[in-house]
Protein backbone atom coordinates (compact mmCIF):
# COMPACT_ATOMS: atom_id res chain seq x y z
CA UNK A 1 0.00 0.00 0.00
CA UNK A 2 1.27 3.34 -1.11
CA UNK A 3 2.05 5.90 1.58
CA UNK A 4 1.65 9.64 1.81
CA UNK A 5 4.84 11.47 2.84
CA UNK A 6 4.14 13.98 5.50
CA UNK A 7 3.55 17.66 4.30
CA UNK A 8 2.19 20.56 6.10
CA UNK A 9 -1.45 22.10 5.27
CA UNK A 10 -2.77 25.27 5.01
CA UNK A 11 -6.20 26.32 4.90
CA UNK A 12 -6.62 29.88 3.19
CA UNK A 13 -10.15 31.60 3.15
CA UNK A 14 -9.08 34.40 0.71
CA UNK A 15 -7.75 34.04 -2.70
CA UNK A 16 -5.46 37.05 -1.29
CA UNK A 17 -4.28 34.52 1.66
CA UNK A 18 -3.84 31.73 -0.89
CA UNK A 19 -1.70 33.27 -3.82
CA UNK A 20 0.45 35.23 -0.17
CA UNK A 21 1.61 31.34 0.42
CA UNK A 22 1.86 30.32 -2.91
CA UNK A 23 4.29 33.29 -3.60
CA UNK A 24 6.11 32.48 0.06
CA UNK A 25 6.78 29.01 -0.53
CA UNK A 26 7.12 28.46 -4.08
CA UNK A 27 7.99 25.39 -5.68
CA UNK A 28 7.68 23.80 -2.25
CA UNK A 29 3.88 24.56 -2.37
CA UNK A 30 1.69 22.55 -4.16
CA UNK A 31 -1.85 23.69 -4.76
CA UNK A 32 -5.34 21.40 -3.34
CA UNK A 33 -8.50 21.50 -4.96
CA UNK A 34 -10.34 18.13 -5.19
CA UNK A 35 -7.32 16.20 -4.85
CA UNK A 36 -8.03 13.33 -7.30
CA UNK A 37 -5.07 14.21 -9.25
CA UNK A 38 -2.91 15.52 -6.51
CA UNK A 39 -3.23 12.58 -3.84
CA UNK A 40 -2.59 9.82 -6.38
CA UNK A 41 0.41 12.16 -7.53
CA UNK A 42 1.72 12.26 -4.18
CA UNK A 43 1.70 8.78 -3.17
CA UNK A 44 3.65 8.07 -6.21
CA UNK A 45 6.11 10.51 -4.94
CA UNK A 46 6.15 12.65 -8.06
CA UNK A 47 5.75 15.55 -5.98
CA UNK A 48 7.01 16.22 -2.54
CA UNK A 49 5.79 19.61 -0.92
CA UNK A 50 6.26 20.83 2.24
CA UNK A 51 2.96 22.53 2.30
CA UNK A 52 0.23 22.44 0.69
CA UNK A 53 -2.11 24.87 0.25
CA UNK A 54 -6.03 23.63 0.24
CA UNK A 55 -8.15 26.14 -1.05
CA UNK A 56 -11.61 24.49 -0.99
CA UNK A 57 -12.31 26.85 1.74
CA UNK A 58 -11.57 29.99 -0.67
CA UNK A 59 -14.71 31.95 -0.77
CA UNK A 60 -15.66 33.05 -4.23
CA UNK A 61 -14.34 30.48 -6.42
CA UNK A 62 -17.14 28.40 -6.14
CA UNK A 63 -20.18 28.16 -8.98
CA UNK A 64 -21.41 29.41 -12.67
CA UNK A 65 -22.36 33.18 -13.12
CA UNK A 66 -23.67 34.58 -16.22
CA UNK A 67 -21.17 37.44 -17.13
CA UNK A 68 -22.79 39.04 -20.58
CA UNK A 69 -20.32 37.53 -22.90
CA UNK A 70 -19.48 34.87 -21.29
CA UNK A 71 -20.06 32.53 -18.55
CA UNK A 72 -17.00 32.80 -15.70
CA UNK A 73 -17.08 29.57 -13.65
CA UNK A 74 -14.99 29.35 -10.43
CA UNK A 75 -12.22 27.31 -10.44
CA UNK A 76 -13.70 25.38 -7.52
CA UNK A 77 -17.11 24.52 -9.60
CA UNK A 78 -16.85 20.78 -9.41
CA UNK A 79 -17.25 18.61 -12.48
CA UNK A 80 -20.62 17.27 -10.90
CA UNK A 81 -21.88 20.50 -11.14
CA UNK A 82 -20.59 21.45 -14.57
CA UNK A 83 -22.44 18.19 -15.80
CA UNK A 84 -25.98 19.44 -14.24
CA UNK A 85 -25.97 23.31 -14.52
CA UNK A 86 -28.82 24.82 -16.52
CA UNK A 87 -26.59 27.79 -18.00
CA UNK A 88 -23.99 24.66 -19.31
CA UNK A 89 -27.18 23.25 -20.94
CA UNK A 90 -27.89 26.06 -22.22
CA UNK A 91 -24.51 28.02 -23.40
CA UNK A 92 -21.92 25.46 -23.68
CA UNK A 93 -23.53 21.93 -23.94
CA UNK A 94 -20.32 20.22 -25.31
CA UNK A 95 -18.47 21.51 -21.92
CA UNK A 96 -21.27 19.45 -19.46
CA UNK A 97 -21.07 16.56 -21.96
CA UNK A 98 -16.98 16.45 -21.58
CA UNK A 99 -17.35 17.17 -17.76
CA UNK A 100 -19.97 14.28 -17.48
CA UNK A 101 -17.16 12.01 -19.18
CA UNK A 102 -14.17 12.54 -16.11
CA UNK A 103 -13.65 9.61 -13.97
CA UNK A 104 -16.34 8.21 -12.15
CA UNK A 105 -19.14 10.17 -10.12
CA UNK A 106 -17.35 9.90 -6.38
CA UNK A 107 -14.48 11.49 -8.21
CA UNK A 108 -16.73 14.06 -10.35
CA UNK A 109 -18.15 15.44 -7.10
CA UNK A 110 -14.27 15.94 -5.92
CA UNK A 111 -12.73 16.98 -8.85
CA UNK A 112 -13.06 20.85 -9.81
CA UNK A 113 -12.82 22.51 -13.23
CA UNK A 114 -9.88 24.66 -11.98
CA UNK A 115 -8.31 21.38 -11.40
CA UNK A 116 -9.40 19.46 -14.27
CA UNK A 117 -7.35 22.48 -16.25
CA UNK A 118 -3.92 21.74 -14.05
CA UNK A 119 -4.27 17.96 -14.25
CA UNK A 120 -0.81 16.80 -14.19
CA UNK A 121 0.51 15.25 -17.78
CA UNK A 122 0.59 11.71 -17.76
CA UNK A 123 2.79 8.96 -19.25
CA UNK A 124 3.02 5.06 -18.62
CA UNK A 125 6.53 5.67 -17.55
CA UNK A 126 5.42 9.08 -14.50
CA UNK A 127 2.00 7.67 -13.30
CA UNK A 128 3.90 5.00 -11.32
CA UNK A 129 5.43 4.22 -7.89
CA UNK A 130 8.28 5.38 -6.94
CA UNK A 131 10.17 1.90 -6.61
CA UNK A 132 8.84 1.08 -10.04
CA UNK A 133 10.55 4.35 -11.58
CA UNK A 134 13.32 3.87 -9.76
CA UNK A 135 13.70 0.56 -11.70
CA UNK A 136 13.89 2.03 -14.78
CA UNK A 137 16.69 4.45 -14.07
CA UNK A 138 13.55 7.44 -13.93
CA UNK A 139 12.53 9.55 -16.79
CA UNK A 140 12.65 12.93 -18.38
CA UNK A 141 9.50 14.24 -16.34
CA UNK A 142 10.69 13.46 -13.16
CA UNK A 143 14.42 12.33 -11.50
CA UNK A 144 16.03 11.24 -14.83
CA UNK A 145 17.69 12.79 -17.92
CA UNK A 146 16.07 9.86 -20.38
CA UNK A 147 13.11 9.52 -22.25
CA UNK A 148 10.93 5.73 -22.28
CA UNK A 149 9.40 6.85 -25.08
CA UNK A 150 11.50 8.63 -27.78
CA UNK A 151 14.46 7.52 -27.85
CA UNK A 152 17.01 10.90 -27.46
CA UNK A 153 14.03 12.41 -27.04
CA UNK A 154 15.05 15.68 -24.96
CA UNK A 155 11.60 17.35 -24.65
CA UNK A 156 8.97 15.16 -22.28
CA UNK A 157 6.03 14.12 -23.88
CA UNK A 158 3.58 13.04 -21.23
CA UNK A 159 0.04 13.79 -22.42
CA UNK A 160 -2.32 16.09 -21.81
CA UNK A 161 -5.41 14.22 -20.12
CA UNK A 162 -8.24 16.47 -19.29
CA UNK A 163 -11.76 15.88 -20.70
CA UNK A 164 -12.73 19.37 -20.07
CA UNK A 165 -9.39 20.97 -21.42
CA UNK A 166 -9.77 19.42 -25.05
CA UNK A 167 -13.72 21.21 -25.01
CA UNK A 168 -12.62 24.40 -23.60
CA UNK A 169 -10.01 25.37 -26.50
CA UNK A 170 -12.29 24.41 -29.00
CA UNK A 171 -14.87 26.87 -27.24
CA UNK A 172 -12.45 29.63 -27.34
CA UNK A 173 -12.52 29.83 -23.45
CA UNK A 174 -9.88 31.80 -21.52
CA UNK A 175 -8.58 31.61 -17.71
CA UNK A 176 -8.10 34.03 -14.86
CA UNK A 177 -4.77 33.70 -12.91
CA UNK A 178 -4.14 35.23 -10.05
CA UNK A 179 -1.01 36.58 -8.21
CA UNK A 180 -0.20 38.67 -5.27
CA UNK A 181 0.89 41.40 -7.94
CA UNK A 182 -2.49 41.25 -10.28
CA UNK A 183 -4.28 39.29 -12.52
CA UNK A 184 -3.89 38.24 -16.19
CA UNK A 185 -6.45 36.61 -18.54
CA UNK A 186 -5.12 33.78 -20.98
CA UNK A 187 -6.82 31.95 -23.39
CA UNK A 188 -6.36 28.08 -23.39
CA UNK A 189 -4.32 28.18 -26.62
CA UNK A 190 -1.71 30.15 -25.17
CA UNK A 191 -1.75 28.21 -21.37
CA UNK A 192 -0.76 24.96 -23.04
CA UNK A 193 2.43 24.56 -23.70
CA UNK A 194 4.58 21.55 -25.57
CA UNK A 195 6.28 20.28 -22.75
CA UNK A 196 5.23 17.44 -21.01
CA UNK A 197 7.18 18.21 -17.89
CA UNK A 198 5.64 21.40 -17.06
CA UNK A 199 2.66 21.97 -20.15
CA UNK A 200 0.83 25.09 -18.44
CA UNK A 201 2.11 28.53 -17.77
CA UNK A 202 0.85 28.79 -14.56
CA UNK A 203 4.13 30.41 -12.81
CA UNK A 204 4.90 29.79 -9.01
CA UNK A 205 2.44 31.81 -6.56
CA UNK A 206 -0.07 32.02 -9.56
CA UNK A 207 -3.72 30.42 -9.10
CA UNK A 208 -5.87 29.55 -11.71
CA UNK A 209 -9.16 31.19 -9.93
CA UNK A 210 -12.16 31.58 -13.23
CA UNK A 211 -12.51 29.83 -16.53
CA UNK A 212 -14.50 32.45 -19.20
CA UNK A 213 -16.58 30.75 -21.75
CA UNK A 214 -17.94 32.30 -24.59
CA UNK A 215 -21.41 32.13 -24.76
CA UNK A 216 -22.72 29.51 -28.00
CA UNK A 217 -24.44 31.90 -30.59
CA UNK A 218 -27.13 29.89 -32.07
CA UNK A 219 -25.40 28.42 -34.43
CA UNK A 220 -22.66 26.70 -32.61
CA UNK A 221 -22.88 23.36 -32.30
CA UNK A 222 -20.79 21.46 -29.54
CA UNK A 223 -19.21 17.84 -29.56
CA UNK A 224 -16.81 15.73 -27.63
CA UNK A 225 -16.06 12.18 -27.90
CA UNK A 226 -13.67 10.02 -25.83
CA UNK A 227 -11.95 6.95 -26.49
CA UNK A 228 -11.15 4.56 -23.89
CA UNK A 229 -11.54 0.80 -22.71
CA UNK A 230 -14.52 1.19 -19.85
CA UNK A 231 -17.03 3.98 -20.11
CA UNK A 232 -16.21 5.00 -17.05
CA UNK A 233 -13.07 5.99 -15.11
CA UNK A 234 -10.67 5.73 -17.44
CA UNK A 235 -8.43 9.02 -18.43
CA UNK A 236 -8.58 8.96 -22.17
CA UNK A 237 -6.80 7.67 -25.17
CA UNK A 238 -7.87 10.05 -27.87
CA UNK A 239 -9.53 13.07 -26.90
CA UNK A 240 -12.00 14.85 -29.52
CA UNK A 241 -13.89 18.43 -29.26
CA UNK A 242 -15.53 20.24 -31.53
CA UNK A 243 -17.15 23.58 -31.94
CA UNK A 244 -19.21 24.18 -35.14
CA UNK A 245 -21.04 26.94 -36.77
CA UNK A 246 -23.62 25.47 -38.74
CA UNK A 247 -25.89 27.67 -40.34
CA UNK A 248 -29.08 27.12 -42.64
CA UNK A 249 -31.11 23.86 -43.34
CA UNK A 250 -29.49 20.64 -42.51
CA UNK A 251 -26.93 19.49 -43.02
CA UNK A 252 -26.37 23.09 -42.89
CA UNK A 253 -23.59 25.35 -44.20
CA UNK A 254 -19.93 25.49 -42.08
CA UNK A 255 -19.50 29.36 -41.69
CA UNK A 256 -16.68 28.60 -38.41
CA UNK A 257 -15.27 26.63 -35.50
CA UNK A 258 -12.83 24.27 -34.60
CA UNK A 259 -11.68 20.59 -33.68
CA UNK A 260 -9.50 19.75 -30.92
CA UNK A 261 -7.56 16.42 -30.76
CA UNK A 262 -6.14 15.60 -27.41
CA UNK A 263 -3.83 13.02 -25.28
CA UNK A 264 -1.49 12.75 -27.88
CA UNK A 265 1.12 14.67 -26.01
CA UNK A 266 1.59 17.59 -23.42
CA UNK A 267 -0.66 20.03 -25.36
CA UNK A 268 -4.32 19.37 -27.20
CA UNK A 269 -3.64 19.99 -30.55
CA UNK A 270 -6.12 22.17 -33.06
CA UNK A 271 -6.51 21.73 -36.16
CA UNK A 272 -8.30 24.30 -38.44
CA UNK A 273 -12.32 23.97 -39.64
CA UNK A 274 -11.17 25.74 -43.00
CA UNK A 275 -11.18 23.59 -45.31
CA UNK A 276 -14.55 22.69 -44.57
CA UNK A 277 -15.54 26.76 -44.21
CA UNK A 278 -18.38 27.57 -46.32
CA UNK A 279 -19.16 24.05 -47.18
CA UNK A 280 -21.89 22.00 -46.66
CA UNK A 281 -21.82 19.96 -43.20
CA UNK A 282 -21.83 15.99 -45.20
CA UNK A 283 -20.84 13.21 -45.12
CA UNK A 284 -18.25 14.21 -47.67
CA UNK A 285 -17.28 17.03 -45.08
CA UNK A 286 -16.88 14.74 -42.29
CA UNK A 287 -15.08 12.42 -44.05
CA UNK A 288 -12.48 15.49 -45.31
CA UNK A 289 -12.13 16.64 -41.36
CA UNK A 290 -11.67 13.02 -40.08
CA UNK A 291 -8.30 12.72 -42.58
CA UNK A 292 -7.27 16.13 -41.85
CA UNK A 293 -7.17 15.35 -38.07
CA UNK A 294 -5.47 11.99 -39.14
CA UNK A 295 -2.80 13.76 -41.30
CA UNK A 296 -2.06 15.81 -38.39
CA UNK A 297 -1.97 13.28 -34.84
CA UNK A 298 0.41 11.45 -34.01
CA UNK A 299 -0.11 9.35 -30.71
CA UNK A 300 2.80 7.55 -29.35
CA UNK A 301 3.54 5.14 -26.55
CA UNK A 302 3.26 7.61 -23.76
CA UNK A 303 -0.26 6.23 -22.52
CA UNK A 304 -1.87 2.68 -22.60
CA UNK A 305 -2.59 0.81 -25.84
CA UNK A 306 -1.47 0.77 -29.69
CA UNK A 307 -0.67 4.55 -30.98
CA UNK A 308 -1.29 2.91 -34.84
CA UNK A 309 -4.31 1.71 -33.29
CA UNK A 310 -5.20 5.11 -31.57
CA UNK A 311 -4.22 6.62 -34.92
CA UNK A 312 -6.65 4.76 -36.65
CA UNK A 313 -9.37 5.52 -34.32
CA UNK A 314 -8.89 9.61 -35.29
CA UNK A 315 -11.38 9.78 -37.78
CA UNK A 316 -13.43 7.48 -35.86
CA UNK A 317 -13.55 9.54 -32.53
CA UNK A 318 -13.91 13.00 -35.32
CA UNK A 319 -17.25 11.49 -36.90
CA UNK A 320 -18.31 10.70 -33.30
CA UNK A 321 -17.99 14.05 -31.64
CA UNK A 322 -19.40 16.09 -34.98
CA UNK A 323 -22.28 13.75 -34.82
CA UNK A 324 -22.43 14.13 -30.79
CA UNK A 325 -22.43 18.12 -31.61
CA UNK A 326 -25.16 17.29 -34.60
CA UNK A 327 -27.69 15.10 -32.44
CA UNK A 328 -27.43 15.69 -28.99
CA UNK B 1 9.62 16.20 13.88
CA UNK B 2 7.51 16.81 10.61
CA UNK B 3 5.53 12.98 10.84
CA UNK B 4 5.28 13.94 14.61
CA UNK B 5 2.92 17.24 13.69
CA UNK B 6 -1.27 16.96 14.69
CA UNK B 7 -3.16 18.81 13.19
CA UNK B 8 -7.30 19.05 14.67
CA UNK B 9 -9.84 17.61 13.03
CA UNK B 10 -13.98 17.86 13.83
CA UNK B 11 -16.48 16.16 12.27
CA UNK B 12 -20.05 14.38 12.91
CA UNK B 13 -19.44 10.71 12.00
CA UNK B 14 -22.29 8.60 11.68
CA UNK B 15 -24.80 11.65 13.79
CA UNK B 16 -22.07 11.56 16.68
CA UNK B 17 -19.73 14.38 17.32
CA UNK B 18 -15.83 13.87 16.85
CA UNK B 19 -12.76 15.74 17.66
CA UNK B 20 -9.33 13.71 17.40
CA UNK B 21 -5.84 14.94 16.26
CA UNK B 22 -4.75 13.74 12.72
CA UNK B 23 -1.40 14.00 10.88
CA UNK B 24 -2.03 16.66 8.15
CA UNK B 25 -1.22 14.72 5.16
CA UNK B 26 -4.17 11.91 6.76
CA UNK B 27 -6.98 11.30 4.56
CA UNK B 28 -10.24 10.67 5.69
CA UNK B 29 -9.89 6.78 4.98
CA UNK B 30 -7.06 6.86 7.35
CA UNK B 31 -8.73 8.98 10.02
CA UNK B 32 -11.80 6.39 9.83
CA UNK B 33 -10.27 3.38 9.73
CA UNK B 34 -6.92 3.74 11.79
CA UNK B 35 -7.96 6.27 14.58
CA UNK B 36 -11.59 5.56 14.97
CA UNK B 37 -12.03 2.13 14.33
CA UNK B 38 -14.52 2.35 11.91
CA UNK B 39 -13.35 -0.31 9.96
CA UNK B 40 -16.44 -0.94 7.37
CA UNK B 41 -15.24 1.40 5.08
CA UNK B 42 -12.55 -0.42 2.81
CA UNK B 43 -9.13 0.48 0.81
CA UNK B 44 -9.51 -0.79 -2.63
CA UNK B 45 -7.21 0.36 -4.93
CA UNK B 46 -6.21 3.87 -3.11
CA UNK B 47 -6.67 5.85 -6.01
CA UNK B 48 -10.06 6.79 -6.35
CA UNK B 49 -10.93 4.15 -9.26
CA UNK B 50 -12.76 1.43 -7.53
CA UNK B 51 -15.28 2.67 -5.40
CA UNK B 52 -14.63 0.46 -2.44
CA UNK B 53 -13.69 3.90 -0.02
CA UNK B 54 -17.18 5.39 -1.09
CA UNK B 55 -18.72 7.31 2.30
CA UNK B 56 -21.41 10.39 2.37
CA UNK B 57 -19.71 13.55 2.87
CA UNK B 58 -22.35 16.09 3.72
CA UNK B 59 -24.51 13.66 1.72
CA UNK B 60 -22.43 13.17 -1.13
CA UNK B 61 -20.35 10.31 -2.62
CA UNK B 62 -16.96 10.30 -2.46
CA UNK B 63 -14.17 8.24 -2.55
CA UNK B 64 -12.47 8.62 1.43
CA UNK B 65 -8.91 7.32 -0.16
CA UNK B 66 -8.77 10.57 -2.11
CA UNK B 67 -10.27 12.89 1.02
CA UNK B 68 -7.62 14.65 2.56
CA UNK B 69 -9.09 14.47 6.26
CA UNK B 70 -9.13 17.84 7.17
CA UNK B 71 -11.01 18.52 4.41
CA UNK B 72 -13.47 17.23 6.47
CA UNK B 73 -14.08 19.61 9.44
CA UNK B 74 -17.10 21.14 9.98
CA UNK B 75 -18.88 18.52 7.78
CA UNK B 76 -21.06 15.26 8.20
CA UNK B 77 -19.61 11.89 7.71
CA UNK B 78 -22.12 8.82 6.89
CA UNK B 79 -20.16 5.51 6.57
CA UNK B 80 -21.56 1.54 6.17
CA UNK B 81 -21.77 1.72 10.08
CA UNK B 82 -24.02 4.35 9.87
CA UNK B 83 -26.67 3.05 7.95
CA UNK B 84 -28.65 1.11 10.29
CA UNK B 85 -31.51 2.71 11.87
CA UNK B 86 -31.92 3.78 15.94
CA UNK B 87 -33.51 -0.09 16.74
CA UNK B 88 -30.54 -1.69 14.72
CA UNK B 89 -32.60 -2.89 11.98
CA UNK B 90 -30.36 -3.11 8.58
CA UNK B 91 -31.38 -0.05 5.94
CA UNK B 92 -33.55 -0.97 2.86
CA UNK B 93 -30.16 -0.76 1.05
CA UNK B 94 -28.85 -3.27 3.03
CA UNK B 95 -31.52 -5.53 3.62
CA UNK B 96 -31.80 -5.62 -0.22
CA UNK B 97 -28.25 -6.40 -1.31
CA UNK B 98 -28.62 -9.11 1.39
CA UNK B 99 -32.24 -10.22 0.05
CA UNK B 100 -30.51 -10.29 -3.82
CA UNK B 101 -27.29 -11.81 -2.68
CA UNK B 102 -25.59 -8.39 -4.35
CA UNK B 103 -22.33 -9.51 -3.14
CA UNK B 104 -19.77 -12.27 -3.26
CA UNK B 105 -16.64 -11.73 -1.12
CA UNK B 106 -18.20 -7.99 0.41
CA UNK B 107 -14.99 -6.45 -0.26
CA UNK B 108 -16.65 -3.71 -2.28
CA UNK B 109 -19.88 -4.23 -0.31
CA UNK B 110 -19.80 -1.27 2.27
CA UNK B 111 -19.07 1.33 -1.27
CA UNK B 112 -21.83 0.02 -3.09
CA UNK B 113 -24.25 0.11 -0.44
CA UNK B 114 -22.73 3.64 0.41
CA UNK B 115 -22.98 4.95 -3.56
CA UNK B 116 -26.67 3.32 -3.94
CA UNK B 117 -27.86 4.87 -0.45
CA UNK B 118 -26.60 8.36 -2.24
CA UNK B 119 -27.84 7.31 -5.89
CA UNK B 120 -31.38 6.55 -4.00
CA UNK B 121 -31.70 9.70 -2.35
CA UNK B 122 -31.06 11.67 -5.32
CA UNK B 123 -33.01 9.62 -7.75
CA UNK B 124 -35.40 7.83 -5.34
CA UNK B 125 -36.76 5.18 -8.66
CA UNK B 126 -33.71 5.10 -11.02
CA UNK B 127 -33.75 3.31 -14.40
CA UNK B 128 -31.72 -0.02 -14.62
CA UNK B 129 -29.52 2.69 -17.09
CA UNK B 130 -29.16 5.11 -14.45
CA UNK B 131 -28.32 3.09 -11.75
CA UNK B 132 -25.47 1.55 -13.78
CA UNK B 133 -24.42 5.03 -14.31
CA UNK B 134 -24.93 5.60 -10.78
CA UNK B 135 -22.37 2.77 -9.77
CA UNK B 136 -19.99 3.30 -12.53
CA UNK B 137 -17.65 4.47 -9.97
CA UNK B 138 -17.66 1.02 -8.09
CA UNK B 139 -16.51 -2.07 -8.97
CA UNK B 140 -16.78 -5.71 -7.94
CA UNK B 141 -14.02 -7.81 -9.30
CA UNK B 142 -16.17 -10.93 -8.77
CA UNK B 143 -19.63 -10.71 -10.10
CA UNK B 144 -21.00 -9.58 -13.76
CA UNK B 145 -23.19 -6.72 -11.37
CA UNK B 146 -26.35 -8.73 -12.34
CA UNK B 147 -27.57 -8.96 -8.91
CA UNK B 148 -25.84 -6.03 -7.38
CA UNK B 149 -28.16 -3.93 -10.03
CA UNK B 150 -31.30 -5.99 -8.38
CA UNK B 151 -30.62 -5.56 -5.55
CA UNK B 152 -30.72 -1.60 -6.08
CA UNK B 153 -34.02 -2.11 -7.67
CA UNK B 154 -35.20 -3.98 -4.82
CA UNK B 155 -34.06 -1.06 -2.37
CA UNK B 156 -35.72 1.40 -4.53
CA UNK B 157 -39.01 -0.64 -4.57
CA UNK B 158 -38.56 -1.56 -0.46
CA UNK B 159 -37.80 2.45 -0.10
CA UNK B 160 -41.10 3.23 -1.75
CA UNK B 161 -43.32 0.58 0.00
CA UNK B 162 -41.57 2.29 3.58
CA UNK B 163 -41.61 5.85 2.73
CA UNK B 164 -44.91 7.32 5.24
Amino acid sequence: MLRLDPFKVERPTTVDEAVALLAAHGAKARVLAGGTDLLPNLKHGLHQPELVVSIGGVAGLRGVKDAGEVLEIGALTTLAELERHPLLAQFAPGLARAAAQVAGPQLRRMGTIGGNLCLDTRCLYYNQSAFWREALGYCLKKDGSVCHVVADGKKCVAAASNDTATMLMALGAEVELRARDGTRRVPLDAFYLPDGAKNTVVDEGELLVCVRVPKGSPARREGYAKLRHRNSIDFPLLSVAVALDVEGVAPGTVTGGLLVVSALQARPLRVSLDAVRGRALDDGAIEELGRLAHGRCHPMTNIADDPAWRRDMVPVLVRRAVADALHA
Amino acid sequence: MRSTMRAELRFTLNGAAVETMVRPQARLLDVLRDTLGATGTKEGCGEGECGACTVLVDGRAVASCLFPALEAEGKTVLTVEGLRNASGELSVVQRAFVDKGGTQCGFCTPGMVMATTALLQENPSPSDDEIRAGLVGNLCRCTGYVQIVDAVKQAAELAAKERP
